[in-house]
């Protein structure tokens, strides 16, 4: 057999898959792939302002960084999601696959609905956070930053479950802000309005359905569609006909980087670095040391990290802590040094700014415990601000404060305000 | 009748680079290199007119940045030149490229497998962990373990501190990575075989052993602890080929007061009361030095330099035995026109890389079982680039230099010396490979340099053509290599040097050797290093 495949000729006929992979080689002409909603995008791309999401050309901001910030906040924003990792998990075995796999308890989680969550490693270090969509009682939709399908597979070993990456069949779009609601129900979208937060339903759409979540990454009423690669361009179009009363504008991800900072809000490997890409072991971050440890859920069964995650909690040998600072002031402290005593360096700030909603000075900082934890006194941020080539050095007093920063009644409001 | 300093045996990188330290020291060093020209393995050379030969090592990672700055090599003339990636062709009339884009490469992937595709970072993870372990302990002297020395105690105990810092998982990791095969290592990340061939590459270039030897992980991470100006685990082209390492080192060597003497063989070392007292050429022309540099690899030095009766025999017994396997040959090809391969889009950046055609762990690990049988490979195993897609230096416009390195090759045919008729059989083994990937390709070829082990050991003097100097393998490392109790760069017989890939950290156009060399002979004449830059930090 060996020698026969060392004799063979370099083969002509080639077989279907083959074919398929042949066709696709293509791809190294282009580094950034446009989303399904690409032509919509890049008509409104007035900054021409692109950044690199996932291998995808994603817009930083396409008029105004700071009105599309707005957008959210006032009328409805749209943005694109598409490059978020997305994974299929379906099976008879999908429910207790990812029990196993996940933090928090999957049994709890209903057919339409959806949980934030997290995963970890053997040694219980964050591989990622996400959200887990239940679609139906065997079929899943886990939503993440980062990519993980040979650990999901690796995984699935001894479950009846099938677990399928379809990023890029799927597109999706984040409609989020006051006047979100209305848009979908002029849109004809009917029944939208009994969806709670966290609730999900399928809706006709061109031929087809559209999964449609009241979640979002802003902290405020909101809504997530998820369509097949197909029918994005209608669902766009849809919205924005039905948006054009309601204020509805595109934007890119300053902008929403924002709202997510203000909803206290974390992003993997801005905010902690994920398990499989820290190169350097003491950037590896447990649930506990990044905010997540209310995920955890020791009543379940065995899930991946939990040996480790109740070793590390009954030697008290957490070292981090992911915490919400007020700063004075009103100078964004974006990667600021924090200090105990103005001296000792007690952490880094990761995400920073003013927040228009909260009209504070807002952060996320991870903080070596105790700091932030039991000690959380006498917390100083050293802030260095570039003001026409000098640094203008700023010592601000910080705050440990509860996130989110923001608390919005309209997110969670039922029936969904009709602005 | 003038007593140099310093006399170095052989004018490659190493014996330049040590030359070059020792010369800035103060001392008046003479280089004394048995070809017209110096370089060693690393040369340039016109062997037909109007094209520059990198005609044994070819592309340019681990040459330390540091010294590249103490040497003011860029002064000299020094440009690496990063590259665009590399493929395997495989034999579907498909090819797996390497991109440097990071999502172009997993898309890439992904062609044949999405789990592969998304297993890469974890991979890259962890070998960039074991090189970030590794990368300091180049520029130090290996300690002795057995010493009780404050020095030794020391590195020691560096050595031990940096291993206890590692987390339990990177240890395990680190000792599979010493001992394992590149074929397990690599099962434990990708499930497809032509990705896991891809990668395999590394892990038995200039190795006598075969992808599923033990050992070769180790290899594998030898060829990814270089780096093109910060950019770690890149591979470039020295701008010039090879040779512009080397002569941009006899530029410095020169400008700085030394003396290269080419057509100068060494016959002997002029040995003593145990004590080196200079070299006596082939000619019979003795010449003096207070102490002597072997560039030369540790078989040469002490079976063929050194009478044995100045040796101890245990020394002996292990530089017989240290394992120094010819398993490669090169196919150097001046071409007049740009090869074309019809799997590969025309304005495929893979062209500017490094392309392969063994496509699976079996192909590569029969073409191993050739070699043991003392065969060169049926089917070989090719690393094969043309630089001039990126140096204009090399060759005129339009016009290529194609270089193929070429596993195995067995320092003897079926036991008996290498004849002219083997060469060409060898030569026709590489280029039917190629023209089955690209027709037309013979019609290309201008000229050919065609180098079995036998005529890289004639010309540059490695001990059956092994580009390392010996393997790589985890029993001839740090402390081991070359031989116990003389891993300091220090023989049996006073004042007498090693400085080659033989020793401590191993081959490749590194100059780790000739610089640590440098500056043990430097303390020990109680001279100042402070024109040598410590290792880079590693952050």
């Amino acid at each position: 057999m060996a020698q026969a495949i060392r004799k063979k000729p370099v083969s002509k006929s080639v077989n279907a898959a083959v074919s398929a992979r042949i066709a696709a080689q293509d791809h190294f002409r282009t580094l950034r792939l446009g989303t399904p909603f690409q032509p919509r995008i890049d008509a409104l791309a007035k900054t021409q302002d692109w950044y690199n999401w996932a291998g995808c050309r994603a817009p930083h901001s396409l008029w105004d960084e700071e009105l599309e910030y707005f957008a959210i906040r006032s009328q409805a924003a749209l943005f694109d999601i598409s490059p978020m990792t997305k994974y299929r998990i379906e099976g008879p075995d999908a429910e207790a696959f990812l029990d196993r796999v996940t933090l928090r308890d999957v049994t709890k989680l209903k057919p339409g609905r959806v949980h934030y969550t997290a995963w970890c490693d053997d040694e219980g270090f964050v591989l990622d956070d996400g959200t887990l969509f239940r679609l139906s009682p065997k079929r899943f939709r886990l939503c993440s930053q980062e990519r993980h399908l040979p650990w999901l597979l690796d995984s699935a070993i001894g479950f009846d479950v099938t677990v399928e990456e379809e990023t890029e069949a799927v597109a999706g779009l984040a409609l989020q802000g006051p006047t979100s609601f209305a848009v979908l129900r002029d849109a004809g979208f009917a029944g939208v309005e009994k969806l709670k937060i966290f609730d999900l339903a399928d809706f006709p759409h061109d031929g087809g359905t559209v999964g449609i979540s009241r979640t979002g990454f802003t902290g405020d009423l909101g809504y997530e569609l998820f369509v097949p690669a197909d029918k994005a361009l209608s669902l766009w179009d849809r919205l924005m006909k039905a948006g054009v009363l309601r204020g509805i504008r595109a934007i890119g991800y300053t902008a929403l980087n924002r709202a997510r900072l203000e909803a206290g809000l974390i992003v993997a490997n801005a905010d902690f670095t994920t398990a499989e890409h820290a190169i350097r072991a003491d950037r590896l971050r447990m649930p506990d040391e990044i905010g997540l440890g209310f995920m955890i859920d020791l009543e379940k069964g065995h899930f991946n990290g939990r040996r480790a995650i109740l070793e590390t909690r009954a030697k008290r040998k957490l070292r981090h802590m992911l915490v919400g600072l007020e700063i004075e002031g009103n100078i964004p402290a974006e990667h600021a040094i924090v200090y105990h005593k103005k001296s000792q360096e007690v952490g880094l700030v990761s995400a920073a700014m003013w927040s228009p909603m909260a009209k504070r000075n807002i952060a996320i900082a991870s903080l070596a415990r105790p700091y932030g934890d039991t000690m959380v006194e006498d917390l100083w941020v050293e802030i260095y601000a570039m003001r026409e080539l000098q640094y203008q050095k700023l010592m601000k007093r910080a705050k440990v404060v509860a996130r989110p920063f923001i608390k919005l009644d309209r997110r969670t409001a039922n029936p969904p305000a009709d602005f | 009748m003038k007593a140099w300093d310093a006399i170095i045996i052989g004018g490659g990188h190493n014996g330049l680079v040590n030359a070059c330290y020792l010369q800035r020291a103060g001392l008046d060093v003479l280089v004394v290199e048995k070809n017209d020209w110096v370089g060693g393995a690393a040369t340039s050379r016109e062997l037909t007119p109007g094209f520059l030969y990198s005609n044994c090592s070819y592309v340019c990672s681990l040459f330390r940045p540091e010294i590249m700055r103490d040497l003011e090599l860029p002064r000299f003339g020094l440009q690496v030149i990063s590259y665009e990636g590399g493929a395997v062709f495989t034999r579907d009339g498909d090819y797996l490229a390497n991109y440097r884009d990071h999502d172009a490469h997993r898309r890439e992937f992904a062609r044949f497998s999405k789990r592969d595709a998304e297993a890469y970072d974890r991979y890259a993870r962890d070998v960039t962990r074991q090189c970030r372990f590794i990368q300091p302990l180049l520029m130090r002297t290996a300690p002795d373990p057995t010493s009780l020395r404050p020095r030794d105690l020391g590195e020691l105990l560096y050595l031990g501190k940096k291993f206890a810092g590692l987390s339990a998982q990177e240890m395990a990791l680190t000792l599979r990575f010493w001992t394992m095969s590149i074929s397990e290592f690599l099962d434990e990340y990708f499930e497809t075989d032509v990705i896991k061939a891809n990668f395999a590459l590394s892990g038995i270039i200039g190795t006598a052993l075969g992808p599923m030897s033990p050992g070769t992980a180790y290899v594998l991470l030898h060829h990814y602890m270089g780096e093109v100006d910060g950019s770690v685990g890149a591979w470039g082209y020295a701008r010039g080929g090879m040779g512009a390492v080397t002569k941009a080192l006899a530029a410095s060597f020169k400008a700085s007061g030394g003396t290269i003497r080419t057509g100068a063989e060494v016959d002997h070392v002029l040995v003593g009361r145990g004590k080196a007292k200079g070299v006596v050429l082939a000619g019979g022309e003795e010449i003096y030095g207070k102490l002597v540099v072997s560039n030369a690899d540790v078989k040469r030095t002490f079976l063929k330099l050194v009478e044995e009766k100045e040796l101890p025999d245990i020394f002996l017994r292990r530089v017989r035995n240290f394992k120094i396997r010819g398993s490669s040959g090169k196919v150097n090809i001046a071409l007049d026109s740009l090869p074309e391969f019809p799997a590969l889009p025309k304005d495929s950046p893979v062209y500017r890389g490094d392309m392969h055609f063994t496509d699976s762990m079996e192909r590569m690990e029969r073409a191993y079982d050739d070699w043991k049988a003392g065969r060169w490979s049926a089917d070989p195993f090719l690393d094969m680039v043309i630089p001039t897609t990126l140096d204009p230096t090399m060759a005129p416009p339009g016009k290529h230099f194609m270089s193929c390195f070429v596993q195995y090759a067995p320092p003897r045919i079926a036991g008996a010396e290498w004849t002219d008729a083997d060469r060409d059989g060898f030569a026709e083994s590489v280029i039917s490979q190629i023209a089955e990937y690209s027709p037309g390709f013979r019609d290309r070829i201008v000229h050919m340099e065609v180098r079995t082990p036998r005529d890289i050991e004639a010309e540059v003097g490695l001990t059956e053509g092994n580009i390392f100097q010996g393997e790589l393998t985890f029993d001839q490392l740090l402390f081991n290599r070359p031989v116990p109790g003389y891993a300091q760069y220090r023989s049996p017989v006073g004042g007498l040097y090693m400085c080659g890939s033989s020793t401590h950290p191993g081959g490749g156009v590194m100059g780790a050797p000739g610089r640590n060399a440098a500056a043990e002979i430097l303390r020990d004449l109680a001279k100042s290093t402070s024109h040598m830059s410590p290792a880079h930090d590693v952050i």
